[in-house]
């Protein structure tokens, strides 16, 4: 068991919009280790950057407790604010300010005296490649050099838990892949307990080693994208075919071999969902042979957190990132 | 409490640095109270001041106005800051809430006295008549003025982060009455009973009584006292209605 660095039991928030109760996060129970890389997922309006706000002392809980970094949110919030590094949704650098002033400033604000805040701002300005416009007035920067801006702001007191709230929304490809550089880097080099929210399915999975899905305020599944993949979702075999009565045959012959295999037959293409499908092709494929059904195609899909998401709500992750909006609720309350 | 006092100089140097950067454009924003002096002057009656120029009556009155044009508006500052997501940075830091509103409130003092030397400086060659020891205890009432006002003006901010026009319609519906009920640009002593009434109550009037006062050399007077006393109890007020808002912002 690993030493522990959040945990929450029964976690709650309710706002209240136009008169009716919004229960944002319902009774979240979530307990997260030293070292561990968390992805919290769901659609927009899911509660995890409700959950974010409360577990970094931004919002209070309406019930429930959280303990951070080895304090509670709501008796020690300076403590927590002292032990964690936050990287926000929007620009953390004030407009008028220039970038090494602003760093030097945060350095200060957890309680560095000028000498080692002017250090560690060197440091970071290094690490995170700031030099070229480290005396430049930060509305001056691009969208890229703001956010790099942002992850040095976070870092500047070398937190051991760092939380990132939508780290990636706006970033263009380029950045993006940056960004989940400095976060891999961070991981390796420091061990730096991280956890982030996302409703990018390819950056939870590509990024973090375990996925927190959240929907409707509560947690509905958890464990390793792997791991969801394989219990939630399974592979996807398409087998294409040049007339429909292959197809028909075909299925015969897979249902026969794989055990508990799902298929789906429309026209010449048979799709079959089972586990471990990337293994089972080359037999199935074999077997097609034997039996004379000549394949005209065959593609081998992995499952992705987007099935696992549908699988396990009904509802397709993508489909609902266009809609809701937890953003205007918080702001409301 | 040295985590208050050094907290709130960490937010207070923030604040001030830009303005440090780019001195000018505490400078820039000087043109306006510059072109009331310029503009307005010429239109007083000379009666006006005590030994008869009207420079001497007006003067401190376009240092109170400078003072009260730029410091009210400050909390758009803050504004900005919460729509871009710089101010949820501050929130999450360790700064001490008090110190994150008590150290924006006394960075006010800085433009004010930059304001107040431009104006004396730009007013002497008219024959502006300046008393140096008086004018200085003007500087600490305005200063603490200043504060309160500052602190209002940011507590106006926090409560209408969602829709930014509450800012400027609140900023901009108060300032003009307050301003003319001070008797700041034309004296209300010959107005009629109900404007004197409402003048009574604006605690900008004792202000800007007190600073006229001053800044003509009379120090030890009813008037200063009630001058100081406005500006401290302004200050009370802005500082307890914006401490309590910003402990609020995260609750």
């Amino acid at each position: 068991m690993t030493e522990t660095m959040i945990r929450t039991s029964g976690l709650t928030r309710h706002f209240t919009v136009k008169k009716q109760t919004v229960e944002a996060v319902r009774g979240l129970d979530l307990h997260v280790g030293k070292g561990e890389l968390v992805a919290l997922l769901g659609p927009n309006g899911a509660g995890k950057s409700t959950t974010l706000r409360m577990l970094t002392t931004l919002l209070r809980p309406t019930a429930g407790t959280a303990e951070v970094a080895g304090h509670d949110v709501t008796a020690d919030p300076r403590a927590v604010r002292s032990a964690i590094g936050y990287i926000g949704q929007g620009n953390g650098a004030g407009h008028s300010q220039r970038v090494r002033d602003e760093l030097h400033s945060q350095g200060r604000a957890y309680g560095m005296n000028a000498a080692a805040a002017r250090t560690r701002a060197a440091e970071l300005i290094g690490s995170l490649d700031l030099e070229a416009f480290a005396d430049r007035v930060v509305s001056s920067l691009s969208g890229g050099q703001r956010r790099r801006l942002d992850i040095a702001m976070g870092l500047i007191h070398a937190p051991e838990l760092l939380f990132l709230d939508e780290p990636s929304t706006g970033l263009d490809p380029q950045n993006r892949a940056n960004l989940a550089e400095h976060v891999r880097r961070l991981r390796a080099e420091h061990g730096t307990t991280m956890v982030l929210t996302t409703h990018y399915l390819e950056e939870a999975d590509q990024l973090a080693e375990r996925v927190v899905v959240i929907d409707h305020g509560r947690v509905i599944a958890d464990d390793t994208p792997e791991r969801l993949k394989s219990a939630y979702a399974g592979d996807r075999i398409t087998l294409r075919f040049d007339h429909d009565r292959d197809a028909a045959r075909a299925r015969t012959c897979v249902l026969g071999i794989a055990d508990g295999a799902v298929t789906d037959l429309t026209g010449a293409t048979l799709q079959v969902r089972l586990d471990g499908g990337a293994e089972l092709a080359p037999k199935l494929l074999r077997a097609l042979d034997d039996t004379l059904v000549p394949v005209a195609a065959v593609e081998v899909a992995r499952p992705t957190l987007d099935d696992v998401f549908l699988n396990l709500t009904g509802r397709s992750l993508r489909e609902e990132a266009a809609t809701g909006s937890e953003q205007k609720l918080e702001i409301a309350a | 409490m040295s985590t208050f006092v050094s907290d709130t100089a960490t937010v207070f140097s923030r604040e001030l640095r830009p303005v440090l950067r780019n001195p000018f454009s505490v400078i820039f924003s000087m043109l306006q109270p510059l072109v009331f002096l310029a503009l307005f002057t010429p239109l007083l009656p000379d009666v006006l001041g005590s030994d008869g120029s009207a420079l001497q009556w007006f003067v401190p009155g376009i240092v109170v106005m400078s003072c009260l044009f730029g410091t009210s508006a400050t909390g758009s500052n803050l504004l900005f800051e919460i729509q871009t997501g710089s101010h949820e940075r501050m929130l999450v830091s360790p700064l001490g809430r008090p110190s994150l509103i008590v150290g924006r409130a006394l960075k006010e003092i800085v433009p004010m006295f930059v304001q107040t030397a431009i104006i004396v400086v730009a007013t002497i060659p008219f024959g502006f008549e300046l008393h140096l020891a008086g004018a200085l205890l003007g500087l600490v009432i305005l200063a603490v003025f200043c504060v309160g006002l500052g602190a209002l003006s940011y507590t106006l901010a926090l409560a209408s982060k969602n829709q930014e026009w509450m800012f400027w319609a609140v900023q901009q519906t108060l300032i003009f009455p307050l301003l003319l009920l001070a008797g700041m640009l034309l004296p209300v002593d010959n107005g009629p009973a109900w404007l004197r009434t409402a003048a009574d109550f604006n605690p900008l009037t004792y202000v800007v009584d007190a600073e006229r006062a001053l800044f003509n050399g009379e120090i030890l007077s009813g008037t200063v006292a009630g001058g100081a006393v406005a500006a401290v109890v302004v200050a009370a007020l802005g500082l307890l209605v914006g401490t309590r808002a910003m402990r609020r912002v995260s609750a």
